[in-house]
This record gives structure tokens, C-alpha cells and sequence, in this order.
């Protein structure tokens, strides 16, 4: 046995130098005064100050957190209310075909999504840029809402609502005061998937960007096309710190509320 | 009145699914019937059975089998070990963080790496050996797809796993099995559900790749999503594009049927 985890240590200790060695790389040259990714000449915060004096990059991050908030928070909205909905269809022919169609959009690939949006945008004549990348986040982003909240929903017991009808709730009532807090642990869930399915969204950006917006992935892609610059890296050690901020962020909800990623918790 | 008020707040949820489901594949659909010039034609059809695309589709599947294997390889070990570790659940957050970086930059961090005059190539150098092409090649495409893809796999192959009950494989351990025997016999027919989790999760991204492609194979290597991205937004053919994406869209039910095994687990929480 002491071999086998020996071996297993090192086999994950392994894996995780491999998954971490990039972002560190990435990291480590953004302090390099040499301007590029082989030769570490001498520390420098300069690539940090390029990056917060590039207004247009500093805008294209403002877009980029709109995108995210504004989205994250529609699609939270449209996906509780779907997912609630959903739960009190007593068809359940009709409540699985539902649930199918609500899972395409996590299945089909992203050139897939991209690729239909931008045909759809362009025959109902939505404008690329700000407006399209929007009601594309927004709409990729409704079905992780509402697989995160169906599990708090079904697990609810409806005694409660029952209850607070008998007691005299307005059906308004019962969904603000006793539906909603009680999933409330399944919205933050959603509502923090969807911000990072925003912020990380490259490929249905992609297509339905137009010229005049851009969001930060589409940005690095371009200045990633045009070879390496600093700047990203500087950029990659800011996010990498916000990222580290939102995970820890979103696990600390997670682990309080026992959200569906707990899966393992014996009820 | 009950039913009709629900019905009443579920219209944005039933527009999103008329709106952004049903529609956007429809109109795929439809699209895929016309030329550059917006004529009807089945040309798109013909032009995806002739040579060109067929050996696309070929290469396409071969690099995604070839990435999934791989990911497959390195992610069930992992997800095996991290099962065994008593912090397991720090450890699976440390594996999954570097998922939620962003793509992009995990990209890009690879023209760094292996670039010309990157870090790869300055080890060789300084190990006295000459510089190789690594950039713009099978390998780096594979490996960094593999990279990507890894926490993706781990994640449900993880949760099958951490559901198996180890007094199945203290049994079979007791009457006498191999380790090998037990793995074959009882851990992985128990947790080749997430497996297939895990493939789905792999094997229908890596059809539809197109920014590695780009980024890390050059023009090398073409994938159903870079074809795609072409006749999109370069060639502006979207007929083409809407074709080659009609098939990708029915090798993906295909890949869903052949490992849909969670359908199971759908119609469970479905009960409630």
C-alpha cells in the first residue's frame, strides 16, 4: 500500500506541475523587463502600468463585466422562472421533452451556437456588436440556471407551499418568500456559472461580435494572433487573481448551502 | 387561474427555447439548401460527399478519438487517486481551478512554451541539442487540446468514483481477486458511467475546436469547427458553413446516443 500512494502522489503532484505550469509561466514573464517569453532579464512592473493605461483595452474589460453582470443576472431571472415552471408540469411527457431541449445549448458546441446566433441575429436584424453578444450570453446561459436550480426545486417539499396557502399567501407571496429563499442556494449557483460561461465565452463571441465590439477574450485572440505581447501576460496575472477571488467566492456558497456540486452529502 | 398564471411566467423561459433552441437549428437547416448567392441547391450536399470533406470529417474524428484517448489516459488515474487522498475535495478544487481560467490565455501561454525561441527549445539548446518546429505541429495541437480538456474529464469520472462503494471492492480484494480482476471486473463497470460523461465532454468539443487550431496548429490542422469558422467568417458562405455544421450537429446525437447512458439518471431526478 505505502508504494501505491507513494506513486500516487507523485502521479498527482505530476499532473497538477502540468495543469498549473502554464498560468504560472504566463504569470512569471509578465514581470519581464526583456518584453518577451524566453529570456527573464530583469523584474519590471511596466506591463502592468501598459495595461492600465491601454483605455481601449481598459474599456473593452468594462464590456466585458457588463456583458458578464447583465447577462448573468437576465438569464438567472429567465431560468428561475423556467425552472419553477418546469417543476409543476404534471406532464411528464411534456416535462422531459422540456428538459431535452433546455440541455441543447449545453451540449452543442460553441461554433454550433455561434454559427445559428449569428444567421438568427442577421434575419431578425439585430445589430452585431454590443446588443447581439449580449442576448447570446444571456441565451447559453439559461439552461445551467435552470439545471441548477431544478434539484433545490425538486427537493422541496410541497407541504410548504401548501401550507402557506392555507395560511393566507398571495400566490405572489409564495414565490418571493417561500419558493425563493428556499432555492436561493441553486440561484447563486447559476448566477455565478453563468458569469464565468460570460467571461470565458471565446467561440459564440466570436461569431456574433461584429467589428466595433469586443469582449476580453476576442481581444486576446486577436493580440494573440498578432504574436506575443507582454500585456497579456499582465493581464493573465490580474485575472488569474480574479479568478482565484470568484472560485473561492462561488465554493464558499457552494460548501455553506450544499449546493448540487456537494453531491456526496447524505441526505 | 393557477396554471394560468405559471404559464404566464414561464413565457420568457418558452420564448428563450423558440428563440434560441428551436430556431437557431432550424435555420441552420435551412440555410444548408443554399449557394453563396442565396439560390436553392442541394450543391452543399454534393460538395460534402465529394473528397475534400469527407477526409476533413475522417481527420476531424481521427485527432478528436486521438485527444479523447489521451485525456481519457492521464484524467482516470487522477480522478482514481484523488478519490484516495484524505483532502479530496481540496484536491479535485486544485485540479478544476485551472478551468476556470480563461482558454484563451491558457493558449496563449503555449506559444510561449513551445515557440521557436520558447522555453522548450531554450532546453534543448542548453542540453546541446538543436531547435525543433514544435509550434504549428500534430503534437502541440494534441497536447495542448489534451491540456484543456484534462479537468473536464476528471470531473465526472471523479463523482462516479467518489459514488462507488469500496466495501464492492474490499469484497472482491477478500475472495480473492487481483487488483487488476477488481478494476476490470468491478471498478470500471461502476464508474463507466462518468467515463462516457467525461468522452462526451471531450470527444464533441474536440470536433468543433477551431481557436487552438488556429492559435497552436497554424493552418495544419483543419477541424469540423475550423471549416465551420471558415465558410463563416472568411469565405462568407453560409450554406456551406450551415452544412458542415448539419453534420456536426448529427455526429453529436450520434456521440450522445452511443454514450447516453445518463438518460437514466435524467428520468430518476425526473420523479420527484
Amino acid at each position: 500500500m505505502g508504494t501505491t500512494s507513494k506513486l500516487a502522489k507523485l502521479y498527482l503532484a505530476l499532473v497538477f506541475i502540468i495543469l498549473y505550469a502554464p498560468i504560472f509561466y504566463l504569470i512569471f514573464y509578465s514581470f519581464n523587463s526583456a518584453g518577451n517569453m524566453s529570456n527573464f532579464e530583469g523584474f519590471t512592473w511596466e506591463h502592468y502600468a501598459a495595461v492600465f493605461e491601454d483605455t481601449r483595452l481598459l474599456s473593452i474589460v468594462v464590456n466585458t463585466i457588463i456583458v458578464a453582470l447583465l447577462s448573468a443576472l437576465i438569464s438567472t431571472a429567465i431560468g428561475v422562472l423556467g425552472a419553477v415552471g418546469i417543476v409543476y408540469i404534471t406532464n411528464k411527457r411534456l416535462r422531459q421533452s422540456l428538459l431535452s431541449l433546455n440541455n441543447v445549448l449545453i451540449v452543442s458546441p460553441d461554433v454550433i451556437i455561434g454559427a445559428s446566433f449569428l444567421i438568427l441575429f442577421t434575419m431578425i436584424g439585430v445589430k452585431l456588436g454590443f446588443a447581439s453578444v449580449l442576448i447570446s450570453h444571456i441565451a447559453f446561459s439559461v439552461p445551467i440556471v435552470v439545471i441548477m436550480v431544478l434539484p433545490k426545486l425538486q427537493e422541496m417539499s410541497s407541504t410548504l407551499v401548501d401550507a402557506a396557502r392555507d395560511l393566507g399567501a398571495s400566490r405572489r407571496d409564495v414565490f418571493t418568500r417561500v419558493i425563493v429563499p428556499y432555492i436561493r442556494p441553486g440561484i447563486f449557483a447559476g448566477f455565478f456559472l453563468a458569469l464565468t460561461y460570460s467571461l470565458d465565452d471565446f467561440a459564440v463571441t466570436f461569431f456574433v461580435t461584429g467589428n466595433g465590439f469586443a469582449t476580453l477574450s476576442v481581444e486576446i485572440y486577436s493580440m494573440a494572433r498578432a504574436g506575443i505581447t507582454l500585456t497579456i501576460n499582465a493581464l493573465s496575472g490580474l485575472l488569474f487573481i480574479v479568478t482565484l477571488i470568484l472560485v473561492l467566492g462561488y465554493y464558499f456558497v457552494a460548501n455553506r448551502a450544499k449546493t448540487p456540486f456537494q453531491a456526496g452529502v447524505p441526505k | 387561474m393557477e396554471t394560468k398564471s405559471r404559464t404566464f411566467l414561464m413565457v420568457p423561459y418558452y420564448l428563450w427555447m423558440v428563440l434560441f433552441v428551436v430556431a437557431p437549428i432550424a435555420l441552420v437547416g435551412y440555410y444548408s439548401f443554399f449557394d453563396i448567392q442565396g439560390n436553392f441547391t442541394l450543391a452543399n450536399y454534393q460538395n460534402f460527399f465529394s473528397g475534400t470533406y469527407l477526409s476533413l470529417t475522417l481527420s476531424s474524428f481521427w485527432y478528436a478519438f486521438l485527444i479523447t484517448v489521451f485525456t481519457l489516459l492521464i484524467a482516470y488515474p487522477t480522478a482514481y487517486w484523488i478519490t484516495k487522498t484524505k483532502q479530496k475535495q481540496l484536491w479535485l478544487l486544485l485540479i478544476i481551478i485551472p478551468s476556470w481560467i480563461n482558454l484563451l490565455l491558457k493558449t496563449y501561454a503555449f506559444i510561449g512554451i513551445f515557440g521557436m525561441n520558447g522555453s522548450i527549445n531554450n532546453v534543448l539548446t542548453f542540453l546541446g541539442l538543436e531547435r525543433q518546429q514544435i509550434l504549428y505541429t500534430d503534437f502541440s495541437f494534441i497536447f495542448v487540446s489534451v491540456y484543456i480538456f484534462i479537468p473536464f474529464m476528471i470531473l465526472p469520472i471523479f463523482n462516479a468514483l467518489d459514488k462507488l462503494n469500496p466495501g464492492l471492492v474490499d469484497a472482491s480484494n477478500d475472495l480473492g481477486a487481483s487488483q487488476w480482476v477488481t478494476f476490470r471486473k468491478v471498478i470500471w463497470p461502476l464508474t463507466v458511467g462518468g467515463v462516457k460523461a467525461g468522452i462526451q465532454a471531450t470527444f464533441i468539443p474536440a470536433l468543433s475546436l477551431f481557436m487552438i487550431t488556429r492559435l497552436i496548429a497554424g493552418n495544419k490542422v483543419i477541424t469540423l469547427g475550423t471549416a465551420i469558422e471558415q465558410q463563416f467568417l472568411v469565405t462568407q458562405n453560409w450554406g456551406m458553413g450551415s452544412t458542415i455544421a448539419v453534420f456536426l450537429i448529427v455526429f453529436m446525437v450520434i456521440i450522445m446516443i452511443l454514450t447516453g447512458d445518463r438518460e437514466k439518471g435524467g428520468n430518476q431526478r425526473g420523479n420527484y
